[in-house]
């Protein structure tokens, strides 16, 4: 039972954002290069701080370093140069139990029931089922899905999983969220439903959130910054912090202010692809 | 998130789930559907009609019993003769099954080694592709020198049997999503404290095997087994054919054998029959045994969606 009682969920804070400053950085890259065994250059030079209570954009064309960044960041693979700094020292590894990893697809076990896709996490961590059925069911009730427990991945929609996948990733309390393009592969309906009720829960769990997108409409929407990364070599071009304030709705979107992000964060975007010398729009 | 938030998802979900559940109780059986009783009652009726038309000519033509004995023939033949045919059904039965779970053994234990080592891999699995291009029948003369007849026609059937059940296990270890396995090596990397780095490497890599590999591969290895059951009976009769012309045996193949050297064509048929029979109950009870593991997750395994 170590793992979830060690890290009990924070309770519910209902401040906004803005309330609680911006804290101290709580992983960093330092001058992060990254060369494939087979030559590929993806990242170079990438220095990125995430502070605490942050939503972190990461926006860029494909294949300019989006994923390696994110992957390397959760230590699934090691930088060619530079480090990840994790506040209070120690490598990805220690860190390991604070992270949650959601990939583009749901990547659930198909044999395997809701709940027990959600036990995972807590499973390799040696809770026992009987233990973890407490943190099983408040996952799955954080993403609404407390009465399909027991159905199977296959009977799900695609929206559903992806919740199913969040749950998972939120079943050992995480207190970094990396999230790599999750709502990419859903229909835009899903995919507001989806933006707000993660909006929902990094409020109400006080979590710190790297999110993976191409889009600039949601990065606008989700984010406490932009970060706009250019391709060959992989490279942070430009950050647009977005001020408007938190919790948002959808209202946000009719605001005069969003419309301004959404241009600005775009022409950093095309600045970007412009910059690629291979032509990075022929690329997406 | 709040409860309410899936209820426009749960709709299309609803549509999903109901056909499964009704079929779940009592198979897929408990309400005819047309298409599915023509499935089985065409080939039926096709039997009966050759079953008849084959009496009808027999009777018509006179033809001798030791060319072609009529169906009737046949039926009493196989009743006359049943103790004989019965122990013979059994012996090939024996063999048939031994060859089989030894053949899941090896080929199980062997895939898991393969997926754990390199070393492993890189040296066994040629003699495995070796074992398996060699014709079984050219084999068996020669395992008849070396072994004990029982035992030479037990490794016919274990080595025809071996070799599905190896690569699509092997192929079902493999086959698991990589971000699952990356997912696991962020989960799952929590290594004893007092172990070597190489035995943690061991025993993560031994904890995927358990947790993902496992249970991906099942399906694989699973249609393995439905290959490997029909090649053990025909690895079992060739040996037993082989053996049988040096004179010695006791399967039904042997008794094929037999009955061609005295002519008696009935008893030929009547075997010939089981054999059949057998070959088809194998292969549906290894269905079955497929269908029920995997009816609750696999598509291989869920009823048509209508
Ligand atoms: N395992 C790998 N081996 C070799 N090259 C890779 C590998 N993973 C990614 N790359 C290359 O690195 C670059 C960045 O990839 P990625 O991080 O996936 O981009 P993004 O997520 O932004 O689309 C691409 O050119 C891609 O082809
Ligand atoms: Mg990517």
């Amino acid at each position: 039972m170590s793992a979830t009682q060690a890290r009990t969920p924070p309770p519910p804070s209902h401040r906004s954002l803005d309330e609680t400053p911006l804290g101290a950085t709580l992983v960093a890259l330092r001058g992060v290069d990254k060369t494939f065994a087979n030559g590929t250059t993806a990242l170079s030079g990438l220095a990125l701080d995430i502070r605490e209570n942050e939503f972190v954009s990461l926006l860029g064309p494909s294949g300019c370093g989006k994923s390696t960044a994110l992957r390397i960041l959760a230590g699934l693979i090691p930088p060619s140069r530079g480090e990840v700094a994790w506040a209070g020292g120690g490598r990805a590894e220690d860190h390991r139990g604070e992270i949650g990893f959601v990939f583009q697809e749901p990547t659930l076990m198909p044999w395997a029931s809701v709940a027990d896709n959600v036990y995972l996490p807590l499973r390799l961590r040696g809770v026992s089922r009987r233990d973890a059925g407490d943190a099983i069911a408040a996952s799955l009730a954080l993403v609404g899905l407390s009465k399909f427990a027991e159905a199977y991945p296959r009977e799900l929609s695609g929206g559903m999983k992806m919740r199913v996948s969040i749950a998972r990733a939120l079943s050992l309390r995480p207190r970094i969220l990396l999230m790599d393009e999750p709502f990419a592969a859903l229909d835009e309906i899903t995919r507001f439903k989806l933006n707000d009720d993660l909006l929902r829960l990094q409020h109400e769990f006080a979590c710190t959130v790297v999110f993976v997108t191409h889009s600039v409409y949601e990065s606008v929407y989700l984010s406490t910054r932009i970060v706009v990364m250019a391709a060959r070599p992989g490279r942070i071009v430009a950050e647009i912090p977005i001020g408007a304030p938190t919790p948002r709705t959808e209202t946000f979107r009719t605001t005069p202010l969003y419309g301004a992000l959404c241009r600005e964060a775009s022409a950093a975007l095309h600045g970007a692809m412009d910059a690629d010398p291979a032509g990075g729009s022929a690329h997406l | 998130m709040s409860e309410a938030n899936p209820a426009a998802e749960a709709g299309r979900v609803a549509t999903v789930r109901a056909p499964i559940e009704a079929a779940a109780p009592g198979g897929s059986g408990s309400r005819p559907d047309p298409a599915r009783l023509l499935r089985v009652a065409l080939p039926l009726g096709l039997f009966a009609l050759v079953v008849l038309g084959w009496e009808r000519w027999v009777v018509a033509y006179e033809v001798p019993h030791y060319i072609l004995p009529a169906p009737s023939r046949i039926m009493e033949t196989m009743i006359a003769d049943w103790p004989v045919l019965w122990a013979s059904l059994l012996q090939t039965l024996k063999t048939t099954f031994l060859g089989l779970a030894l053949a899941v053994l090896g080929g199980v234990g062997l895939a898991v080694l393969l997926s754990l080592s390199r070393l492993v891999e890189y040296s066994l699995y040629p003699y495995a592709v070796v074992l398996q291009v060699t014709p079984v029948v050219a084999i068996s003369p020669l395992l008849l020198i070396y072994m004990p007849q029982e035992a030479a026609v037990l490794t016919c059937a274990w080595i025809v049997a071996f070799f599905p059940i190896l690569s699509n296990t092997t192929l079902g270890l493999q086959s698991v999503d990589r971000n699952l396995l990356e997912l696991f090596d962020l989960y799952g990397a929590t290594k004893p404290r007092w172990a070597p780095p190489w035995l943690g490497r061991f025993l993560s890599r031994v904890k995927a095997l358990w947790y993902l590999r496992r249970p991906a591969a099942l399906p694989y290895f699973l249609a393995g087994l439905k290959i490997a059951g029909g090649l053990a009976l025909i690895g079992a009769v060739v040996a037993e054919i082989a053996a049988g012309s040096a004179g010695a045996g006791s399967g039904l193949a042997y008794r094929i054998l037999e009955s061609q050297f005295r002519l008696n064509i009935p008893r030929l048929f009547a075997a010939l029959v089981l054999l059949s029979l057998t070959g088809v109950v194998i292969f549906l009870a290894l269905s079955a045994v497929s269908h029920l593991l995997l009816r609750r997750w696999h598509e291989s395994a869920i009823a048509e969606e209508r």
